[in-house]
């Protein structure tokens, strides 16, 4: 459903500053895929979203979604089948706005010649943003009215979450969504988006940095290093995976030892 | 009498007819957050076309007629700034000192009478001669003008178009993520925000009966300070309540203006003073912090700071009004900054009392 082809980019060529972050990536993704990214500092991962949501035009090769080439569109046009979540939770939502009013900006994905861009949010819209709210289960159903800026990181997140699937994207690109978050926010958040990516059946690529969480969640794992995806693992093989096969992997593929800091920490963290 | 009804009126038609460009300013610098520079230069180019159309005998079609200028004027500006990467300030200059010469060619030179010229406070005036509101025709001609922007920018914020203009202004990103091309946002917003600012142009140009190539220098600090007089002296939350307030403030400057011209200030002086509100209401939360580390400090040693401030600030006053008696060329603005310091002493008065009463 998605496909990349020998995409390639280089940042500040011919610079001292010059940088590959991407080295001709190719990459196949399935329907109803959910692929974790794992990787040392630098390895790509952000760039790799970056490419498929369309902050940039890549240099070279050949990105399709659906079966449509979208390596040229822009960034806006491509958010209507591509979903993005950041590590920062101020990201994804307007501060100074309402929680009704964010909802109401992030349904205007469905507005392909169905709503008039003069016309008003209606009730029924309203109650629709409402029963969404509440299976955030957050309370925030009833604190429509009062601007994002008072919400907390995890609210907010767990917001962008649902504002980025309120129109079911095709694809959703999760960018370590959960890693500026307390533990507890943290897990609700990533609980919210297993059940909304299973239940709306969203094609879903997530970055982590929790080794345990990329082998448990999803249905497939890749690892990054230097700009080039090194191993690709799913089904029978990754199903008998530990934490400590995929570090050795990496050890083998990349020729080096993972070098991710956070990894590491949350890595030693989990064995302790 | 000091100020009779007739100041006040005078003043209250300028101020809801300026009231327009601080519209415009809130639209574009408050929820489009995008300090819009070519204002001034718009605003005598909504004059300068709304003259031309109205001496060739269209009072009517003036109106129109001037604020497609503007929109025109502001498609360049945000057009500079969404495609052509050119930084937004610059861009607002840009256009600002390129409306010179276009304003200078449509007028033909750089001033413009209307003497016996038809427009629409005429034609007001013809149609309520005889009536009860004779008297009231300016008033009632900016009222019309103002209500109908009103409304229509506040029907305009309440779409979902409005929705996402506001949420550019608040988070770009954000906007791009819900598939909407936000420098389309920043172009259409601009659109209307310089098509209200030439109205108002027009407007000012048919009430004075003349245009000058000069009359929008200061504009967009004049409207700043409107603006922000209008959402602190009101403090309003919601949108309708904001713009409201915006045009408040915009008659409350006209009617100090009008108290400052009864004193014999030169009304070039209230220029310094429109810059200082500005600078001061902007940077008021950092003078604040600033201030109160001092009391801090001051207080560990068992000093009162704000008392020493208050006493400086009417130190100050005392030395302005010395001075302002004494040497009549600057009368004028000594006596004005000795009211700002005043009003800084009373505010420093206010604070120190409240610490006092902490400790």
């Amino acid at each position: 459903m998605l496909s990349l082809e020998n995409i390639s980019m280089t940042f500040n060529p011919g610079t001292v500053n010059q940088k590959t972050a991407l080295n001709k990536v190719s990459l196949e993704v399935a329907d109803g895929d959910f692929i974790t990214i794992i990787g040392s500092n630098g390895a790509g991962k952000s760039t790799l979203f970056n490419a498929i949501c369309g902050s940039f035009y890549v240099d070279e090769g050949k990105i399709t979604l659906d079966g449509q080439d979208i390596t040229f569109l822009p960034e806006y046009r491509r958010a209507r089948y591509i979903g993005h979540l950041f590590q920062d939770p101020m990201k994804g939502t307007a501060p100074n706005m309402t929680i009704e009013e964010n909802l109401a900006v992030a349904y205007l994905r469905a507005s392909k010649g169905g709503i008039g861009f003069l016309s008003r949010v209606s009730k029924k819209e309203k109650e629709q943003f409402r029963e969404r709210l509440k299976e955030l289960d957050m309370g925030l159903e009833d604190r429509m009215k009062q601007p994002v800026g008072l919400l907390s990181g995890g609210q907010r997140q767990a917001l962008t979450l649902l504002m980025a699937t309120l129109v079911t994207p095709k694809l959703l690109l999760l960018d370590e969504h959960t890693a500026a978050l307390d533990p507890g926010a943290a897990e609700k958040v990533l609980k919210l988006t297993e059940r909304i990516t299973a239940e709306r059946h969203i094609t879903c690529l997530m970055v982590t940095h929790n080794m345990q969480q990329a082998l448990a969640l999803g249905n497939r794992t890749l690892m990054m290093d230097a700009g080039e995806i090194v191993f690709d693992v799913q089904g029978e093989e990754r199903a008998g995976m530990s934490v400590g096969d995929l570090l050795e992997k990496f050890r083998d593929k990349a020729n080096k030892a993972l070098d991710n800091d956070r990894i590491l920490l949350s890595t030693v963290e989990g064995q302790r | 009498m000091f100020i009779t009804w007739s100041i006040i009126q005078s003043a209250l038609e300028l101020g809801i007819i300026y009231g327009l460009v601080a519209l415009a300013l809130f639209l574009s610098y408050s929820m489009l957050n995008v300090c819009d520079l070519s204002t001034d230069g718009c605003y005598t180019l909504g004059c300068a076309v709304g003259s031309v159309v109205a001496l060739a005998g269209h009072p009517v079609l003036a109106i129109p007629a001037a604020m497609l200028a503007g929109a025109l004027s502001g498609f360049v500006t945000a057009l500079l700034q969404t495609k052509f990467g050119v930084e937004s300030l610059l861009a607002g200059i840009i256009v600002n000192t390129g409306l010179y010469t276009v304003n200078i060619c449509i007028m033909g030179k750089s001033n413009l009478s209307m003497n016996s010229t038809v427009t629409v406070f005429t034609v007001a005036k013809d149609l309520l001669a005889g009536t009860i509101f004779a008297d009231y025709y300016k008033l009632i001609v900016g009222l019309l003008f103002l209500v109908a922007v009103l409304v229509l920018l506040l029907l305009f914020l309440g779409t979902r178009l409005g929705l996402s203009i506001r949420a550019t202004g608040s988070n770009p990103a954000m906007v791009r993520s819900s598939s909407i091309n936000p420098g389309r946002m920043v172009i259409i917003g601009l659109c209307i925000s310089n098509a209200i600012t030439a109205l108002s142009g027009c407007l000012i140009g048919e009430y004075n009966k003349s245009c000058d190539i000069n009359m929008g220098s200061g504009m967009v600090t004049i409207a700043l300070a409107s603006l922000i007089i209008g959402e602190t002296v009101f403090r309003a939350r919601s949108i309708p309540g904001r713009a409201i307030a915006v045009v408040c403030g915009s008659c409350i400057y006209r009617v100090v203006v009008a108290i400052a011209l009864r004193f014999d200030l030169p009304a070039s002086a209230l220029k310094l003073v429109s810059a200082i509100i500005v600078a001061v209401a902007i940077s008021a939360p950092q003078i604040v912090k600033l201030l109160d580390f001092q009391q801090k400090k001051f207080a560990a040693r068992g000093q009162r700071f704000y008392r020493m401030l208050a006493v400086a600030f009417g130190a100050l006053t005392v030395g302005g009004v010395v001075l302002a008696l004494l040497f009549a060329q600057m009368r004028a603005l000594m006596l004005m900054l000795a009211v700002l310091c005043l009003i800084g002493g009373a505010w420093a008065a206010v604070k120190d009392r409240k610490a006092a009463s902490v400790c």
